[in-house]
């Protein structure tokens, strides 16, 4: 029996997915050969480091930003979205997926996480997807996982975990796949041959070779891929093969976002890298995979609202949280602003939260896989409240 | 297969030959003396924290980092250290630690902290393998490792002296994992006001690299509490000690601890006679730790003849580097590039990066935990690469027979027959299933 987050008692999930009370309510979007999550693809990109949301996207309209950022707030530098907000120019190829309507942004979201502002226990709490209500440790598995565990029928490819680290949102009880498309086997074609051979009689073993056999001989796309974003390419090219197949959800990380000191330099690597994994998104998918797609790129909290000595940030609380794709109805802000002037902060110091990161989670699984809403703010994301419904998709 | 066969590659890290012959011996050598921590030293806390001490001084003055090189060298040695161990030690014993390792999971979370996991393991795990349960616990919960890693110095009584001077209350990390993982898991009959009440109990109890362990009594919550209906009250570690007794003397935990020990040695779905048969070893006994392994050694479903659990990559490595004959001081003495290109960076290709689960819950047990596409993949490449990278290819029948004597199948001998190169029949005979299964 796998762990459970609720003591015995008060548990919400039973044993299994079969005995959860909820799951007859749970709406199956579309059938797509009988599989449970439909047709739909999400992506979900955590960006580790925590992602100074306020340099990302510039609150140019609000007159307390420019003193609180005297050298990263560059006037009349960015990509002007709206008459408030630029985007940082290292974004500045979404532009046009802005004006398409398949790019938006959060703005002033965070998690339930709140003073610590450690990376560790923020992440974990991002991709535990839990709240106040849930003590620290007491859910081990990622909130992925527990849509995966909410839904009869799902196999292991309906979801992928890729790249190297662990991903904590996606792991849990249920089965999924995880795929580092760096891993590199140079068989000979005889050595190929033998160990087929040798594995033939121990099904684990020989399942689990046959399908690494493929993956590393179909390691030819993103093969081609070269230069300083090499890394980057071969990720999302072997993402998107895999959502153009059978797999609907698929998570993975990238760093590079801690920026304490010479921000101005450190954030454009980190965000040609985002940038670079829309687009390439986009084009590996196609049009029309594109179009039911959408990816969510998320953080552990954001960064302080005023800059450093250093010309960094510091730790904060109230970040951005990045939505792409052609499921997408954006062009557009979701959130409130808070607003930056001295009393509008969170504790003097950062981005006041007008919302939880996981309510736009939520929204995007309730529109995209149809998930029941009781589903969705007891076992996924447990104690949440998700408000009204923002029309995220189309 | 022979006794002594399963009892390498079920029990220790591999080669037969080299195995005990019977129960009996198993145990006689589990009850001697620790000669591999004697050859092959880590530093306990005695020594770890006057290290930290210095490399926090020197970073407060900004003095250099000589100390903190020190430090980092130390934790350096005592990873190779327990490579090492694991490749020379009696196998039984070095793979029980690496058990309770797992059972009461710790890492270090930065460069001040890095030795603490090693600490644990010398102080409090080594010493009482073979010692009543109520002992290992008593001193691990006490060890500044479990402390840090659970938060304990962050929890204060909400009403406590220092609580309510700082505006801080409790943190009930230590309190959950020492219920739900280290004493009567997550099954057993406990709520979260237990919970609760275990974590103010705890208050109190804290950590300084200055001190170390020690009880901070303006920081523990007044009066008595009361967990799994027994109130607890009296000064300073009393009531501590008294609830960890109580909870070593648990049913619950009994259980819960001869099932994972059952799980994790033989089968990932042990035969329940077996347990319960070393449940009844550890009342009989008080939970000596000792009569429980006989327990387990002595029921006839430890010695089943299949194979139904996967080597995690650590025993996967070291029972390789075994097998391959690989000196003990070459391991010892691999430059830092090669220690991490040929084992440490393997490692967590294979899933088991060194030293760092996910959680305090450890690492996972089922096999398909471990024989992923992408597990295998890595293991399969160490296998056909590394061998040749650390020095001369044993042949492969020589090396079969010496890795797994009558558990090589036909169909892995006839294969060994065929490969092209020697490189490519070692790769075979450590990417086989018999070599992986134990």
């Amino acid at each position: 029996m796998q762990r459970r987050f609720f003591l015995k008692g008060s548990a919400i999930l039973g044993c299994s997915a079969a005995a959860h009370p909820l799951l007859s309510t749970v709406t199956l979007a579309g059938s797509d050969g009988g599989r449970p999550l439909g047709d739909h693809r999400l992506v979900v990109v955590i960006l580790r480091g925590a992602m100074d949301g306020l340099d990302v996207l510039r609150p140019y309209g609000d007159a307390a930003y420019a003193g609180l950022r005297p050298t990263l707030a560059v006037p009349d530098s960015g990509v002007a979205l709206t008459d408030f907000h630029a985007m940082h120019q290292g974004l500045g190829g979404l532009s046009t997926l802005w004006q398409a309507g398949s790019l938006g942004f959060v703005q002033a979201c965070s998690t339930p996480y709140r003073d610590k502002r450690s990376h560790f226990a923020g992440q974990d709490q991002l991709e535990a997807g839990t709240g106040f209500d849930v003590p620290a440790g007491a859910v081990r598995d990622g909130w992925l996982n527990r849509l995966l565990q909410a839904m009869p029928g799902v196999q292991a490819e309906t979801a992928y975990a890729v790249g190297r680290e662990a991903l904590p949102i996606l792991s849990g009880a249920a089965d999924v796949r995880q795929w580092a498309p760096e891993t590199t086997l140079d068989l000979s074609p005889q050595a190929r041959l033998l160990l087929e051979q040798v594995y033939h009689d121990d099904p684990i073993f020989q399942q689990a070779a046959v399908e690494a056999f493929e993956l590393t001989a179909s390691g030819g796309m993103g093969a081609e891929a070269s230069g300083k974003l090499a890394d980057i390419d071969r990720l999302v090219d072997f993402t998107a093969a895999r959502l153009r197949d059978a797999t609907r959800i698929a998570a993975f990380s990238l760093s590079g976002w801690d920026t304490h000191k010479a921000q101005a330099k450190a954030l454009p690597r980190a965000l040609q890298r985002l940038e670079r994994v829309v687009l390439r998104m986009q084009e590996q998918l196609g049009p029309q995979v594109w179009g039911k797609t959408t990816l969510i790129a998320m953080t552990e909290f954001g960064r302080t609202a005023r800059e450093n000595g250093s010309g960094g940030t510091d730790h904060g609380t109230g970040g951005t949280m990045l939505l792409a794709g052609g499921a997408l109805r954006g062009g557009r802000m979701f959130g409130r602003w808070p607003g930056l002037g001295e009393s509008d902060l969170y504790q003097g110091r950062d981005l006041m939260p007008t919302s939880d990161v996981r309510e736009w989670a939520a929204w995007a699984l309730r529109s995209g896989f149809g998930i029941d809403r009781a589903l969705l703010e007891s076992a996924i994301f447990p104690g949440l409240q998700m408000g009204d419904d923002p029309a995220l998709l189309l | 297969m022979r006794f002594q066969t399963l009892a390498a590659l079920r029990f220790g890290f591999g080669v037969p030959s080299g195995a005990p012959k019977n129960v009996e011996a198993m145990l006689d050598s589990l009850g001697g003396p620790d000669q591999s921590a004697r050859d092959w030293p880590i530093e306990g806390l005695a020594s770890v924290l006057p290290a930290v001490q210095a490399a926090q001084a020197e970073k407060a003055a900004a003095m250099g980092e000589d100390a903190a090189f020190a430090l980092a060298e130390m934790e350096d040695r005592a990873c190779r250290s327990t490579f090492v161990r694991a490749m020379t030690g009696d196998g039984f014993r070095e793979r029980l630690v690496a058990f309770w390792a797992d059972h009461f999971t710790v890492t270090g979370r930065g460069a001040m902290d890095g030795m603490l996991p090693y600490a644990l393991v010398e102080d409090a795990l080594r010493p009482n393998l073979t010692a009543n349960f109520e002992a290992m616990l008593m001193q691990v919960v006490l060890h500044p490792a479990i402390l840090v890693y659970l938060d304990q110095p962050q929890s204060f009584g909400p009403t406590s002296r220092a609580g309510k001077r700082q505006g801080r209350g409790l943190n009930e990390n230590l309190a959950r994992e020492l219920l739900e993982l280290h004493t009567l898991g997550v099954g057993a009959d406990y709520a979260q006001a237990d919970v609760r009440a275990m974590a103010e109990l705890l208050t109190g109890l804290t950590y300084d690299s200055r001190w170390g362990m020690r009880f901070d009594p303006r920081r523990a919550e007044p009066g008595a509490e009361t967990v799994l209906g027994r109130a607890y009250g009296g000064d300073e570690m009393v009531p501590i000690r008294q609830v960890l007794r109580d909870l070593a003397a648990h049913p619950a935990t009994a259980r819960h601890i001869c099932g994972k020990l059952a799980v994790h040695f033989v089968s990932d779905t042990p035969d329940p006679a077996m347990v319960d048969a070393m449940v009844a070893a550890w009342e009989a006994s008080g939970g000596y730790l000792l009569r429980v392994y006989a327990a387990m050694l002595g029921h006839p479903a430890a010695w089943g003849q299949s194979l139904e659990k996967a080597r995690q990559p650590f025993d996967f490595v070291v029972t390789a580097l075994r097998a391959l004959q690989v000196p003990p001081q070459a391991i010892f003495d691999l430059p830092d590039a090669r220690m991490r290109k040929l084992i440490l960076r393997p490692l967590a290709e294979m899933g088991q990066p060194w030293k760092a689960p996910r959680g305090p819950d450890g690492w996972l047990e089922p096999v398909s935990a471990w024989i992923t596409p992408a597990g295998l993949a890595a293991r399969i490449d160490w296998a056909m690469r590394v061998p040749a990278a650390l020095g001369d290819v044993p042949d492969p029948v020589m090396l079969a027979e010496r890795a797994l004597a009558e558990a090589a199948e036909p169909a892995l001998l006839t294969a060994i027959g065929r490969a092209e190169t020697v490189a490519e029949g070692v790769g075979l005979v450590l990417a086989s299933p018999a070599f992986n299964r134990r």
